[in-house]
């Protein structure tokens, strides 16, 4: 009779129990560094945070007084973002349209998928390497060495995967009714493909992509030796051949600094760095959730 | 009939649209094909800019760990042993950590919704920068275990790994830090994989009377085991190509020791470090040991491809 009962001391029980316990302990710990260092930054980083920060340079190291601003960083960091995704966008959109909707599963679209996960693990300081062998070293660019180009570059690489890889994924999503309905009334597969699979697919296309630039925001090792690092204004087209700070790399070289007051810059820039990210993150996410609702509807 | 046929034949496509749609189909084509050709780029400029140190050190390189720009010698050997240490000891640590969670959100412990913030805790974590990482460790996590070390050394000091007195920044440190950088990657596939075992396998255990427990490790963990053990190895490639965080906290030296509490090196971090100001041989030399870097990373995920590929779709 009493086997029907739920016996506390039974060793399957009492291991079950253990056991129990240890994943709710793993769960907590893997919780606690994100709580931890947010809290850290928006402690450490939120007190930095005033109107002169986004107006001023970053004063060169050297005394204890002030350091400035992080001005040229933050558009820096914007200008470098935008160059990767100019390149990588078009060129991995299109490679990802050419996988999901012309190949067919032959030898070719095998190699380019795997190609893809490939790149997307090649380690990202490769990437800084591979640019800074190709276009840095040569002086390729009008003669410039380090530009706020050649990172943007380098960054697009690193983006690039991300970028194919959701616009297949989101592609392949898309039913093969709207394709059928689509070419039976006659369209051409470019037509179809534009107005009918792209459309269709373009909120998930769409959210891996921001999700991509959002990663790549806060990339630094291509940075480090390829666009380098400016203290100056970013005033005019042309500067985009020269050094460029970015914010990535300014919480770089000023976390090793001696001084206090620019490893305080470093916390307030990556408080503004975290801050967008999470947020393009956290809202992403939401949108994910929310496109799922309506489809079960 | 006759007036349909004209109907017909007048919508006939035009010349234009059909080229149109041949040079779409054929710049899909070339941007698909952009990827192919920035790997292979990588890889040959890569090795040609290499050439120089490896046809001087040939494989001595990498066993041999005097790096002296004066003297023009160069071994890598304290950065290689670094990479493979602290990516090891990391995934090491990450692997039970990674599945316990992961364990945790996909058992019904506590209601749904806990469980899914909790999941996006770890996965948010993924998207913090490496380099915000790094300075955290440096002026939190640092501080924080100094004690700690000291502690490490006094006791366990007869132990080779903890042999030197700590002074700062130290391998375990990164060791530390990119257990937090892998902890997402490691969670999240072990969760979907989990997710992939059918309920079919679940409810026959329990229904022949096994515990949650020795269901999950009888049954759950082993139908997940290849889709964990790629995830796995996806982490060991990001563990032994992350430069930001471990450069900012391993201490950047270059004389070997066995010591996890003597500052260490590794081969991202050498990069990172000496690159910019590198002439001469020393970057040929920095091209070699960043060949030997993408070697490593590029057998470690080919062989997750092709686990996964060789696995995935067994049930």
């Amino acid at each position: 009779m009493n086997s029907l009962y739920y016996q506390k001391r039974l060793s399957r029980n009492i291991g079950d129990k253990f056991f129990t316990c240890l994943s709710v302990i793993c769960a907590l710990i893997a919780t606690l560094p994100l709580i931890f260092l947010v809290t850290y930054i928006l402690i450490k980083g939120g007190s930095q945070i005033t109107p002169e920060l986004f107006n001023l340079e970053p004063n060169p190291p050297g005394d204890d007084l002030d350091a400035g601003g992080i001005n040229p960083a933050l558009v820096g960091t914007l200008i470098i973002t935008s160059i990767a995704s100019i390149i990588a966008i078009p060129v991995g959109v299109g490679g990802g349209i050419y996988l999901a909707e012309y190949s067919k599963g032959g030898a070719f679209s095998r190699f380019i998928r795997f190609g893809v996960n490939v790149l997307a693990g090649v380690p990202s300081i490769i990437a800084g390497v591979f640019i800074y062998a190709l276009i840095v070293s040569t002086k390729i660019l009008f003669g410039s060495m380090y530009s706020g180009f050649a990172g943007g570059i380098a960054l697009s690489i690193l983006m690039l995967p991300t970028v194919i890889k959701t616009t297949d994924e989101g592609l392949k999503l898309v039913p093969n009714d709207l394709r059928y309905a689509s070419l039976g009334v006659g369209a051409s597969m470019y037509t179809t493909i534009l107005k009918v699979t792209i459309p269709s697919a373009f909120r998930s296309i769409a959210t891996g992509v921001v999700l991509g630039i959002a990663r790549a925001a806060g990339e630094t090792a291509p940075l480090i030796f390829t666009a380098l690092f400016s203290y100056y204004y970013i005033t005019g087209f042309g500067d985009l051949f020269y050094e460029m700070g970015s914010l990535a790399v300014l919480i770089y070289n000023f976390a090793l600094e001696p001084y206090d007051a620019q490893n305080k810059l470093a916390w307030a820039a990556s408080f503004i760095l975290v801050l967008s990210i999470l947020s393009v993150n956290i809202f992403a996410r939401i949108l994910a959730a929310f496109n799922e609702k309506t489809k079960r509807v | 009939m006759e007036e349909k046929l004209i109907l017909f034949k007048n919508r006939k496509r035009f010349g234009i649209e059909k080229n149109i749609d041949i040079i779409f189909k054929n710049t899909a084509l070339v941007l698909s094909s952009f990827v192919a050709i920035i790997l292979l780029g990588i890889i040959l400029v890569v090795f040609f800019k290499s050439f120089e140190s490896f046809s001087r050190y040939g494989l001595k390189f990498l066993v041999t760990s005097e790096w002296n720009p004066v003297k023009d010698e160069y071994g890598a050997f304290t950065a290689i042993y670094g990479t493979l240490v602290t990516s090891f000891l990391s995934l090491l640590i990450t692997i039970p950590l990674g599945v316990g969670t992961a364990i945790f959100i996909t058992e019904d412990f506590v209601p749904k919704v806990c469980r899914e913030i909790i999941g996006s805790f770890v996965e948010l974590l993924a998207a913090i920068p490496s380099v915000v990482l790094g300075l955290w460790a440096i002026f939190v996590i640092e501080p924080f275990l100094r004690d700690f070390f000291v502690f490490l050394h006094s006791f366990f000091g007869w132990i080779p790994l903890f042999s030197t007195e700590p002074t700062g920044r130290n391998s375990l440190l990164a060791i530390l830090i990119l257990v937090v950088m892998l902890l997402p990657i490691v969670t999240s596939i072990a969760r979907d994989s989990f997710n992939q075992v059918p309920k079919k396998l679940r409810n026959a255990a329990y229904g022949i009377g096994a515990s949650r427990w020795k269901t999950i490790f009888s049954v759950i963990l082993p139908a997940a085991l290849s889709g964990i053990m790629a995830g796995v190895l996806l982490a060991l490639g990001r563990a032994m190509g992350e430069t930001m965080a471990v450069t900012m906290i391993i201490g950047n030296s270059n004389a070997f020791s066995w010591s996890l509490l003597s500052p260490g090196y590794t081969i991202s971090s050498m990069l990172a470090n000496q690159f910019g100001e590198a002439d001469g041989s020393q970057v040929s030399s920095l091209f070699y040991a960043a060949f030997v870097l993408m070697i490593l990373s590029l057998v470690v995920n080919i062989f997750a491809q092709w686990l996964v590929k060789k696995f995935s779709l067994k049930y």
